[in-house]
């Protein structure tokens, strides 16, 4: 039914949606030093929506993770995250960054392994279950192309690797979120585009939620069902756009003129955010 | 040249610098007057260590442990102490002047109150080389912990970690190699520690031993001392090198792969 409804009636009430951020402000700094990160910020994602966030440096992109993460608590504002007001570190996110941050002394698998030995639900379970949990982390690491490398430690592995293992680790506790900052930022292009397709494939099967920030506009139409602009500081919704591609989206679709038409308004929006 | 050449010169070179040093040495101490009463030929120092070589060794394993007892001693309470400012912001701005303020002393000073306290002999050259010792393996292990990557730290607090689990999971492996760096300069500074101690207040040792030889002009038996020292030294920082390589070999994969 909910569906049927016209676009501007669909809003939902607090707490409603996935993650829900409520006229969010954000200062950093004290006393002179002060300044505003983020002002009035509002941002809900559906459960199961894929959103990008871009926007000029220093428009907070980072800062809205650690936000919608509970690790930083805004200064003004809700933020609600599967209903709950957010008060700290959220439960049952997987989070991957531009630095695959592998522990180096663990082996590929021994890393992907670490939030079974975290998270609450999983680590009283895990000496009992630990095949199961291994099997489980094996078959992960053989989906991203990763089989042969399980025990391998971080060092052997190359740039584009490293980052299939981040996504791994991010993944493997079947987070109901999972959080992205640039995290194929380091990688060369074809590395890039092959990462986009393993975390669509993932998404598409896992179906988290997913919020990916990036300066790759590219890589955001690509993923996102839905790309924001964040304006310059302080930080605050400037513009959206709903991807309107099927799914899954193969990676010739980046060479539609649609898809450049897309960038294309992406980049002039964020031009502007840069200038107001 | 080949690659087995190459590597084979290298492995050499310290022999060869070794056997540079004594040539020179022994050209040094022809040319000096009254050699033997100031830089005895290394022949003579050797002659010394095969003539005494019940007193050095009894004397030099009393060296050994005190050095040794010392420096497992600065290992417990320099790992306590760092793990305590490292993982406490409080503790690290209470106690870092502090611990500042005692390395800057120097510890020959010391020796006054240590004889006063204790008398001479194992104690004070235990305790000098504790507090030589113990330095290096605090600044080691706090800055070890504090390398944590900040981003790591927020993977491990969405994942709901406590402090604990960041301190054991992340904090204190990634804190190993700076631990054994530490024990290298550590080693050695002990044995420094127990030395001079022995030169002070001691009745055997080779500090004591190099006294009394050169109280008796026996100067020859004082180089062989220092020789037996250095000898000492070397070992014990090859062996700490070796458990290093042993612990922290995944510190070095990424690195092996560039060269």
């Amino acid at each position: 039914m909910r569906s049927a409804m016209p676009e501007e009636v669909r809003v939902p009430s607090v707490g409603q949606a996935h993650v829900d951020l409520r006229g969010i402000g954000l200062v950093y700094g004290t006393g002179d030093k002060r300044t505003l990160a983020i002002d009035g910020l509002n941002l809900q994602v559906r459960q199961g929506e894929f959103v990008a966030v871009v926007g000029p440096s220093g428009s907070g992109k980072s800062t809205l993770m650690k936000l919608v993460t509970g690790l930083i608590l805004p200064d003004a504002g809700e933020a609600y995250y599967e209903g709950k007001r957010i008060t700290g570190p959220v439960k049952n996110v997987g989070m991957a960054f531009q630095n695959a941050t592998l522990l180096p002394w663990r082996t590929t698998l021994g890393n992907v392994m670490l939030p079974f030995e975290i998270v609450k639900s999983h680590k009283h379970q895990l000496r009992r279950n630990a095949e199961e949990y291994i099997e489980r982390a094996r078959q992960l690491l053989a989906t991203v192309g990763l089989k042969d490398f399980a025990d391998k430690h971080p060092g052997e592995l190359s740039g584009g690797m490293q980052q299939r293992a981040n996504v791994c680790r991010a993944l493997v506790h079947e987070p109901r979120l999972l959080m992205l900052d640039e995290p194929f930022g380091a990688l060369d292009a074809f590395t890039r585009e092959e990462l986009w397709g393993v975390t669509q494939e993932l998404w598409i099967k896992q179906g988290f939620s997913a919020i990916l920030v990036t300066h790759d506009l590219r890589e955001a139409v690509f993923l996102a069902d839905r790309v924001i602009v964040l304006s310059s500081r302080p930080g605050r919704v400037v513009f959206e756009h709903h991807v309107e591609f099927p799914r899954p989206r193969e990676i010739s679709t980046i060479y539609k003129p649609e898809f450049g038409e897309i960038v294309k308004d992406l980049r002039r929006k964020i031009v502007e955010a840069m200038e107001s | 040249m080949n690659k087995t050449w190459d590597r084979s010169i290298n492995r050499a070179m310290p022999w060869l610098a070794i056997a540079l040093l004594l040539l020179v040495w022994q050209a040094a101490s022809s040319l000096v007057k009254n050699s033997s009463l100031t830089l005895p030929a290394p022949t003579l120092v050797a002659g010394a260590m095969i003539k005494h070589h019940d007193a050095i060794l009894s004397n030099a394993l009393q060296t050994l442990f005190t050095s040794l007892l010392g420096f497992a001693i600065a290992v417990v309470v320099g790992v306590f102490i760092g793990l305590a400012i490292g993982i406490s912001v409080r503790l690290y701005k209470g106690l870092y002047p502090l611990l500042v303020a005692f390395n800057a002393v120097p510890k020959v000073a010391l020796m006054p109150l240590l004889v006063l306290w204790f008398g001479i002999g194992s104690v004070p050259a235990t305790i000098l080389a504790f507090s030589l010792a113990v330095f290096p393996i605090i600044v080691n292990v706090a800055t070890g912990l504090a390398s944590i990557d900040p981003e790591m730290e927020d993977v491990m607090r969405s994942l709901g970690a406590n402090r604990f689990e960041i301190i054991t999971k992340v904090g204190i492996p990634a804190m190993m190699p700076f631990l054994f760096a530490s024990f290298k300069i550590a080693i050695t500074l002990a044995f420094v520690g127990s030395v001079l101690s022995e030169t002070v207040a001691a009745n055997n040792g080779i500090g004591f031993l190099m006294q009394e030889a050169s109280a008796r002009f026996d100067v020859s038996l004082v180089f062989a001392g220092l020789v037996v020292i250095a000898a000492m030294a070397v070992m014990a920082y090859a062996i700490c090198i070796v458990i290093e390589r042993r612990v922290t070999r995944w510190s070095r994969h990424g690195t092996q792969r560039h060269h």
